[in-house]
């Protein structure tokens, strides 16, 4: 059953990556990556993290690809253009990346020790999860709250269109 | 041994996990490289953040440490930061070029 599932959401994991990369218009790209992230869910769940498969599919699958699908229709973001620089980016990277990934994959398929995963082996609750999360590493979490709160606060200054401040540019100029 | 239990307890090495982890990473490189559109680029990015995030996992499991999931939570947190940060990049860039083509944004002044 483990390796069956593992197959199917590998299989789309895959799939959803190489069709990322196939496609030109921006908005099939952002809905090759939910596939991608929504099998990346299945995938934690079959290793044991539940807390960490409802987080993907909540705040990746969920949050984050609403906000590039907001963005992809806000810009109007139309077919991607070909160019020479992507033509010679292509003949150098694809060979490149492959002969990295050969190497990582043979390193990984050979790598003595590394154990086994079944059904209903090792999970890990979300009450352990959250002792661990709440006690020691509450620091850390309190830190990355600040952090987001800062990402909002920049987020609305980047993209807030400051009217008075263009014009004085324009008349400066 | 009833057969279908057999085929329940089937296991799966945690090295193809990793691979597979090795695979999606090389392929939000290709994106990066390869894709002209702004958008797209930083969707490759963030194939490549979940592909750490697998490698993780799988090695959370392996060890049986809630630190390394812990660790995941956290990249999801900065992740979700920074693309909330890196769209209005991108947005502001679009209102100052009018373009998302990687090749026509080539300055830094405006």
């Amino acid at each position: 059953m483990h390796l069956i599932l593992f197959i199917v959401f590998a299989g789309f994991c895959l799939a959803g990556a190489v069709n990322l990369l196939l496609q030109t218009h921006p908005i099939n790209s952002a809905l090759s990556l939910i596939v991608v992230m929504v099998s990346l869910a299945v995938l934690y769940l079959l290793l044991g993290a539940e807390f960490l498969a409802a987080a993907q599919a909540i705040v990746y699958a969920g949050a984050i690809m609403v906000l590039f699908i907001f963005v992809v229709m806000l810009l109007n973001a139309g077919r991607e253009e070909r160019t020479a620089g992507s033509r010679a980016a292509g003949l150098v990277g694809f060979p490149a990346v492959a002969v990295i990934l050969s190497l990582m994959a043979t390193l990984l398929l050979h790598a003595q020790g590394l154990g086994t995963a079944r059904l209903a082996n090792g999970i890990t609750s979300t009450e352990e999860l959250s002792k661990v999360l709440f006690t020691n590493l509450l620091l850390p979490f309190e830190a990355t709250s600040v952090l987001v709160l800062i990402a909002i606060l920049g987020a609305v200054a980047l993209a807030s269109h400051d009217e008075g401040n263009a014009t004085e540019k324009k008349e400066g100029q | 041994m009833n057969p279908l239990y057999a085929q329940f307890q089937q296991e799966v090495p945690l090295s193809w996990y990793l691979a597979l982890s090795a695979a999606l990473f090389s392929l939000g490189v290709v994106g990066f490289i390869v894709k002209r559109n702004l958008i797209t680029v930083f969707m490759s990015i963030e194939l490549m953040l979940n592909a750490v995030n697998l490698s993780f996992v799988t090695f959370a499991h392996q060890w049986h440490a809630v630190k390394g999931q812990i660790f995941v939570f956290f990249v999801m947190m900065v992740a979700a930061a920074e693309a909330a940060v890196g769209l209005a990049i991108i947005i502001a860039v679009f209102r100052a070029r009018a373009t998302l083509a990687v090749d026509r944004i080539d300055r830094m002044s405006l």
